[in-house]
């Protein structure tokens, strides 16, 4: 098939084309941006239907480009790419609807939508890229594109946020540019091919490899904010709503989670990176952050920081399953990535419908908001009861699937790990839960805004159901041939453990 | 009329035609615009007419008048005098673009003759077949770049230019001396004839280490980078990207030429001091970057640290010296497209806000923004991040500093990108904030707008260009070490 060639440029340029087409447009021109940025989010859908159904049957689709003598620019849609881009495909539409309607009448949308889809860009080109260098290169455009959006309010702390933000993710990118040629000058190489690149090598380099895998991490933990490179992530909460629903549950966290899966099976091979000897200690890593960012989540009254630190321990359940070498823990590792961006997603568009429809910013002000925005409360509650891991939201999936790859592996630790986890996550979000439905409201909300007989605008209201609704399904219907579950289980056959 | 193209003397036409152009420029002020902007456009077709001609038949010997060495002028281009030229005459046509809408009737009158004689002396010293014809073309750009600098006649301009002034003949003087001796040890100048004869004796090793030093005064290799900040900084707008681009790559060209051709074989010693200094420039440079509260010095700064990375190629050039040079001349490149971007955008903020004082940029991010772009998408490139040539042109360095085992140059390139990410987002973050003392803005040119922003995206688009460049730069059409280039052709 000839075409095939051109569809994983075609699934980068569908958002780069509106993006920059919006950069042009005069800021009063809502409706032609509105209908650029929801055709690209659907045209970047249906390309994506068409190569998952391609995928599935077994067509691979490639495209190389020269970069260097010798090293090319590569995407490729493979199984694993297909599942991160199909998720930041779906959630790249409804928070395009969501921030239209959060940014209604607010100045510099243009700007705005032109760096959020230069973001998806770069999302989509992480997802699908083929080899290390293709990565890298998505990796670092994705800091540059979401420095402007951190920063979008362009007051001093927003100034303040990206600084740090950038002192984050530079250094990180830096790491990871070490890492990247000090491979390549060791292997010649960067492909990502099942079983990685490694196996092959004489073992005077094992050090030398155990070095660069922690280099790479290092660089990739900064942006799956692991402990302790995740200090970023709850002074970027600065940006807009939709902004962090964006980074923490699509583009940036995940780009680095994604970045550690790649790395761990298709640079070093899993059997590989065990024989190194570097697995354990990213479990141990994540673990830590697991339990840390849990911790940390407790102690936060404000809404969008408990949620940030939320962010950073459940990201690292995908590193844990991956670290744990063992097929079932990396299903339950993959399929997270997913799991938790659904639910993620939720919950930081209920936080941002809060914030714009009565004002709450704080935990201690959500008393009895469950009266006053039931269907917005009743998504965050379904959220909040996934990360929890109740049954039968998505993140029980996860966990049920860690928790026995983590037996099956003998990593018994792991277990002590989840369970602990989960009580902090339920100590973390059942408090929250009891004020907005057991406690009366106040008799004045800190700032209101009239949505006539609505709770409030259908952008803001839509999304985080539609979103709610789907972190259900996928736990309900885990083994329905549709679910996210089983087409982790593919990509574990296919390209992980040829089972 | 194809024949005719094939055929003609390009190299030559690449040099007359500025000259003739900066000849009409100076008699009739009154249409030196549009004759300037026609000069520098027709200057790219020439160079691409040479280009083909190289592509095709190799590298390009042309005698001048008839008169071979050792007697008469001779003119050479192989890919790498090629890619100077090609980089001169790009970079050469934005400014010039920009140039036009930048300068008032006044200024403009002096600006477009020195310029096109500066070019044309940039395009005779690109293509110089040796050492002594090096130095007058070293000495001509020096004295235009001199002139352009102290253009507006302002007094910080003035005095600048006198002390850019010294430091340039001082430059050219050691560089001429070491000329002397090498023609008193080996009896010729021409490069070819000197590279066969060459052998490392005291007098070779006092020419070397003269010509390296005064070479690397006019390349403002810190710690010789005094004169630059000053020089750079206070020149208007269309000079300092002029000279941050390409007047300081002209020096750092006879070096790499140098070094090439005649001195790599012997003097690793100096190699290992020459990519000390590069380090040292660039930490020194962008720290320097990162305190200063101007932009145009903040850009000025950049330099010194970026001419750093260029030095950095000595040490690792042992290995393969053609590769070498192919990376310097791409690192030159990238650069001269990404500062010269930087400069006129600086202009342009300058034009707009009356003054370059970056914590009051004043929301430049909206009312700006094809300015601010420009200056972002050019420090993409100065930062080196992908995609860009910047970050190709890193790429590489380190690719090679680690299959060498320098874990010392790789550390230094990874701080300088590290620094260099500091001073150009402290532009940018400012960029996006409203200032404590709102002013009233001037309105900047679109061509200015546009010139700053096709630069800045030639940076971006260099990166992606990388494999086609290094086929240019290939060692077949570069001259070897030893003078011993296989595919000569003579026109």
């Amino acid at each position: 098939m000839n075409g095939s060639v051109w569809l994983p440029l075609m699934v980068v340029a569908s958002a780069l084309l509106p993006g920059l087409i919006i950069f042009c447009l005069p800021e009063e021109k809502v409706r032609t941006r509105t209908v650029l940025n929801l055709a690209g989010a659907f045209s970047k859908i249906i390309l994506t239907g068409w190569m998952l159904w391609g995928v599935y049957h077994g067509d691979r689709y490639e495209m190389r480009v020269a970069f260097l003598p010798e090293l090319d620019l590569v995407l490729r849609a493979d199984s694993l790419s297909l599942l991160f881009i199909a998720l930041s495909s779906l959630l790249w539409l409804l928070t395009t609807i969501y921030a239209i309607g959060y940014l209604e009448g607010s100045p510099h949308r243009s700007r705005f939508f032109g760096f959020f889809s230069l973001c998806v860009t770069s999302t989509s080109g992480v997802a699908l890229s083929g080899n290390l260098i293709t990565f890298l290169v998505f990796y670092e455009l994705l800091t540059l594109v979401t420095y402007p959006l951190v920063v979008h309010r362009g007051t001093e702390a927003a100034r303040r946020a990206g600084q740090i933000y950038l002192v984050y993710t530079i250094s990180g990118g830096t790491l990871l540019l070490l890492g990247t040629v000090w491979l390549y000058s060791i292997t010649g190489t960067l492909e990502f091919r099942p079983q990685g690149i490694l196996y092959s090598l004489d073992g005077a380099h094992y050090p030398a490899l155990a070095a660069i895998f922690a280099l790479l991490i290092a660089g990739l933990g900064v942006k799956a904010a692991l402990v302790p490179l995740h200090g970023w992530l709850p002074e970027a909460m600065i940006a807009p709503a939709p902004v962090s629903a964006l980074l923490h549950a699509v583009a940036v966290v995940k780009a680095g989670a994604y970045g550690i899966v790649r790395v761990v099976y298709d640079v070093f091979g899993i059997d590989f990176a065990a024989t190194l000897g570097v697995t354990g200690p990213l479990a141990v890593l994540a673990a830590v952050t697991i339990l840390y960012g849990s911790l940390r989540a407790l102690a936060q009254d404000n809404l969008k920081r408990r949620l940030a630190y939320s962010t950073v321990s459940q990201v690292s359940y995908i590193t844990l399953g991956v670290a744990i070498a063992g097929p079932v823990a990396t299903i339950g590792g993959v399929v997270h990535l997913v799991h938790q961006g659904l639910m993620k997603i939720t919950l930081f568009f209920c936080a941002g419908n809060l914030a714009e429809t009565l004002g709450i910013h704080k935990v201690h002000e959500m008393n009895g908001a469950g009266r006053r925005m039931p269907w917005t409360m009743a998504a965050f509650t379904i959220g909040a009861f996934g990360m929890i891991g109740v049954p039968p939201v998505a993140g029980f999936v996860s966990k049920w699937y860690l928790g026995l790859g983590a037996l099956e592996a003998e990593a018994h630790w792991v277990i002590f790990v989840l369970v602990g986890s989960s009580l902090l996550n339920a100590a973390y979000f059942l408090p929250v839960l009891h004020r907005v439905w057991f406690r009366d409201p106040p008799d004045n909300w800190p700032i209101e805004r009239d949505f006539g007989d609505k709770e409030t605008a259908w952008a803001l209201l839509l999304p985080p159901v539609i979103t709610a609704l789907l972190a259900l399904l996928a736990g309900l219907a885990a083994s329905a041939w549709f679910s996210p579950l089983e087409w982790v289980k593919l990509i574990a056959q296919r390209e992980f453990y040829h089972l | 009329m194809e024949a005719i193209l094939a055929n003609a003397d390009w190299g030559v036409i690449v040099i007359l035609l500025p000259l003739t152009g900066g000849i009409v420029c100076f008699l009739w002020p009154a249409v030196s615009k549009t004759a300037g902007l026609i000069t520098v456009a027709a200057v790219v077709l020439a160079v691409a007419g040479l280009g083909r001609q190289i592509m095709e038949h190799g590298a390009y010997r042309h005698t001048v008048g008839g008169w071979g060495a050792p007697l008469g002028i001779d003119l050479f281009a192989d890919g790498l005098s090629l890619f100077m030229l090609i980089m001169t005459a790009l970079v050469g046509l934005g400014i010039s673009c920009y140039a036009k809408s930048y300068f008032n009737p006044r200024d403009a009158v002096w600006f477009w003759p020195v310029w096109l004689f500066l070019l044309a002396a940039l395009n005779a010293l690109f293509l110089a077949a040796d050492i002594f014809n090096l130095y007058v073309t070293l000495e001509l750009t020096g004295l235009a770049a001199v002139t352009l600098t102290a253009l507006t006649g302002r007094i910080d301009a003035l005095s600048s230019a006198m002390r850019y002034l010294l430091a340039m003949l001082a430059g050219s003087l050691a560089y001429l001396l070491g000329v002397a001796l090498l023609y008193h040890d080996s009896g010729s100048v021409d490069i070819a004839t000197l590279a066969q004869r060459i052998e490392p004796n005291a007098t070779v090793w006092a020419a070397l280490g003269l010509m390296s030093a005064g070479l690397a005064l006019k390349t403002a290799l810190f710690p010789l980078s005094f004169w630059l900040p000053p020089a750079h900084a206070s020149a208007p707008a269309p000079v300092s990207a002029l000279l941050s681009a390409l007047v300081v790559k002209a020096s750092f060209y006879i070096l790499l030429r140098l070094w090439l051709e005649l001195f790599a074989d012997f003097a690793e010693g100096v190699s290992t001091l020459l990519g000390l200094l590069g380090a040292a420039a660039i930490l020194w440079g962008s720290l320097q970057a990162l305190r200063q509260t101007r932009i145009k010095l903040l850009v000025a700064y950049s330099t010194v640290a970026q001419i750093g990375y260029l030095f950095l190629v000595y040490p690792l050039a042992s290995a393969s010296s053609g590769l070498a040079a192919g990376i310097a001349a791409y690192l030159a490149f990238s650069h001269a497209l990404a500062k010269s971007a930087m400069f006129l955008a600086a202009g342009n903020l300058m034009r707009f806000g009356g003054h370059d004082r970056i914590a009051d940029l004043d929301r430049a991010v909206q009312r700006l923004p094809l300015t601010v772009s420009a200056f972002a998408l050019a420090g993409v490139s100065i930062m080196g991040l992908p995609p860009s040539g910047g970050f190709t042109g890193k790429w590489l360095l380190l690719d090679a500093a680690m299959s060498q085992g320098r874990w010392d140059l790789a550390a230094v390139m990874i701080i300088g990108g590290l620094l260099a990410a500091g001073y150009i987002f402290k532009v940018l973050g400012y960029a996006f904030m409203q200032a404590k003392e709102p002013h009233d803005a001037r309105a900047v040119p679109a061509g200015m707008e546009w010139a700053a922003l096709l630069l800045a995206v030639g940076s971006i688009l260099l990166g992606l260009m990388a494999s086609e460049i290094f086929a240019l730069i290939h060692p077949d059409l570069v001259a070897n070490a030893g003078g011993a280039v296989e595919r000569v052709w003579t026109a």
